[in-house]
């Protein structure tokens, strides 16, 4: 374990019955990191969160807070700041007095006059200054967010965490409020765990982003390096697409679509393998002597992905920048190839 | 779109009838008030409302049911309420045998729980009070699957668990949690339910009159015999009394429009 990691989830396990949410869990953050955990439903992500919360008790392990045991410590005391999936505004409360809940507890030490300039600048802070005095059903879904996000922030929490926080929102708000919460969680410099099962959203702003599974730590990594240079199969197909193209690996390669390409350490070393291509690895070039026929385009805006039917009866998907693809439509003769980029390979069956 | 003329015939109908069944009585009973009742009446006379307030024993009995009404409640507020709350958030698995329980006083006819509950009112007149504020106890036990049905729809109607969550990762301890949050908002549903309570308590008649505590309802019973008049123009008064209470309770939860667009 690194002594310079602010939170250090220690070996954490936790079963529900029969079922094993963490599993011997290992994670560090760094003061003032973003880190996002992502991974399918049941993976042990929003456990492995209200552990560090302290809304969830363990089987086993230790959570370590600068430098503090904080492991049996209750929720109350541990100075985390939480926003929930659900909307958990208090319905009998205005925006401001939410945002001043978690002062007044600490009234001992925040006098009503920094509570309120501490409200005022945290709902400045989302945006939502003219709504201090609104109640939570006069809030829509977004702003609701944004409220229990600075009600969160307003106690100077150790970490934040974040559980979902945008499932519940519709893909434009999504948006917007996640680079927002991105763009406080900078300007704060809050030590952060986001929990979420949105590949975009924790790889756009995240600093690393951990991929669990069966409640372990499967990969953990800036998302760059994440998307380009999975350590697992799970990895490579979890997070983005990935084209299973069949070939045979020798000394390090893989020769699939007329090509050679370098494997990924963790790859199948030898012998016949799956290579799971990105969309972006590919590239297509209108031919009529070509290798590919394609079998449906479809315009994304800045990009194009095109789905084309192999000769040899496969098909596979790439993704060409829109520029590239002008001209190419379902029924084109196209010359498929690989781009040089390393590739991930699985064990074939 | 217009409504049909067989509907609103059917509608109005419908809310002419439940109208007179529920009016009718009231009426009769105002009619029956207002008639002479002695040779110096000629016509119609108020003097049965007016003679109410020098009935003896009515005003004490007023006040000592309205007393215990008041402990009800308030058993309702500090050990109803925080329990049931207690319930729905820490003991899951017990939500089903405590709604059982909280139904039982339902299922048992008044005269047996009397029986059963006449010995130790008897062991509590000899050696604590012979108030009868100490029906506040049995009382609190009788409104309990009005209020505990009241309180479990507020609790089932929001999401308790993430507040109290949110509660205490902002530093709340468990009263805060129940006291502070949680309470606020059921409000409606406690207000429901002890106001239920209230008019249950006002109208209690079996159990305190074979336990023989002079409440409100034994009192009226008891000047029912001396004077029909009176008796009914009291029980209409303490009917129209818990009505305006029952009127009370709020059905708008939220007062302000609800903003539809998502301003983000």
């Amino acid at each position: 374990m690194s002594s310079s990691a602010y939170v250090q989830l220690v070996d954490l396990a936790k079963h529900f019955g029969k079922v094993r949410a963490l599993d011997g869990l290992n994670l560090e953050i760094a003061q003032g990191e973003l880190v996002a955990l992502l991974g399918p439903s049941g993976c042990g992500k929003t456990t492995a969160l209200r552990a560090l919360a302290g809304l969830q008790e363990l089987d086993r392990g230790q959570l370590i807070v600068d430098g503090k045991d904080v492991t049996f410590q209750n929720a109350n005391k541990r100075g985390m700041g939480m926003v929930f999936q659900a909307y958990s505004l208090f319905p009998h409360m205005t925006a401001r007095e939410n945002v001043e809940y978690g002062l007044k507890l600490r009234s001992h030490k925040t006098a009503a006059e920094k509570r309120k300039a501490r409200s005022a600048e945290l709902l400045e802070l989302v945006g939502l200054s003219t709504h201090a005095n609104h109640f939570p059903h006069q809030l829509s879904g977004g702003q609701q967010q944004r409220v229990a996000l600075a009600r969160a922030l307003a106690i100077s929490p150790k970490v934040l965490l974040l559980d979902e926080p945008l499932s519940a929102l519709d893909a434009k708000v999504r948006t917007q409020l996640r680079e927002e919460i991105r763009r406080i969680q900078l300007e704060l410099g809050t030590t952060t765990l986001f929990v979420t099962h949105d590949q975009e959203e924790a790889l756009s702003i995240a600093d690393r982003v951990g991929v669990m599974r069966n409640g372990q730590l499967e990969q953990i990594a800036a998302p760059a390096e994440l998307y380009d240079r999975p350590k697992t199969a799970f990895v490579a197909e979890f997070v983005g697409l990935t084209n299973p193209i069949a070939g045979n690996v020798t000394g390090g390669s893989i020769e699939i679509l007329g090509g050679v390409v370098k494997t990924l350490p963790g790859s199948v070393s030898s012998g016949a393998g799956i290579a799971l291509v990105r969309p972006e690895s590919i590239d297509v070039v209108a031919s009529k002597s070509g290798n590919g026929t394609v079998f449906s385009a479809s315009f994304l805006g800045a990009s194009c992905r095109l789905t084309i039917n192999m000769n040899d009866g496969t098909r596979v998907t790439a993704q060409l920048p829109s520029s590239d693809s002008a001209g190419i439509g379902a029924g084109a003769k196209v010359d498929v190839s690989l781009l040089d980029m390393p590739v991930f390979v699985k064990a074939a069956g | 779109m217009k409504k049909s003329w067989g509907v609103r015939i059917w509608r109005w109908s419908i809310i002419s009838f439940v109208g007179a069944y529920l009016l009718v009585p009231l009426y009769a009973m105002f009619d029956f008030s207002t008639k002479p009742f002695g040779f110096q009446d000629k016509g119609r006379t108020f003097r049965a409302w007016t003679t109410i307030p020098g009935q003896p024993d009515l005003m004490p009995a007023i006040a000592r049911s309205l007393i215990t009404a008041a402990i009800v409640m308030a058993l309702i507020l500090f050990l109803i309420v925080p329990t049931a709350i207690w319930v729905h958030l820490k003991l899951p698995a017990l939500r089903r045998p405590f709604e059982l329980l909280c139904l039982l006083p339902l299922a048992i006819p008044a005269i047996v729980i009397v029986v059963g509950i006449a010995p130790l009112y008897r062991w509590i007149s000899i050696n604590l009070t012979e108030s009868p504020l100490s029906l506040a106890g049995v009382y609190s036990m009788l409104i309990l699957p009005y209020t505990y049905r009241s309180l479990s729809a507020a609790l089932d109607a929001v999401d308790i668990h993430t507040l109290a969550e949110a509660a205490r990762t902002l530093g709340a301890n468990t009263g805060r949690v129940i006291f502070g949050i949680i309470m606020p908002t059921i409000k409606t549903g406690i207000v429901n339910g002890s106001f239920i309570a209230i008019a249950l308590v006002l109208g209690e008649y079996t159990i305190s009159n074979l336990l023989n505590y002079k409440t409100f309802q034994n009192v009226i019973a008891q000047i029912g015999r001396t004077n029909g008049n009176v008796a009914v123009s009291v029980s209409l008064a303490s009917i129209l009394f818990v009505l305006f209470l029952l009127l009370l309770i709020p059905t708008k939860k939220r007062r302000n429009a609800v903003l539809d667009v998502d301003l983000v």
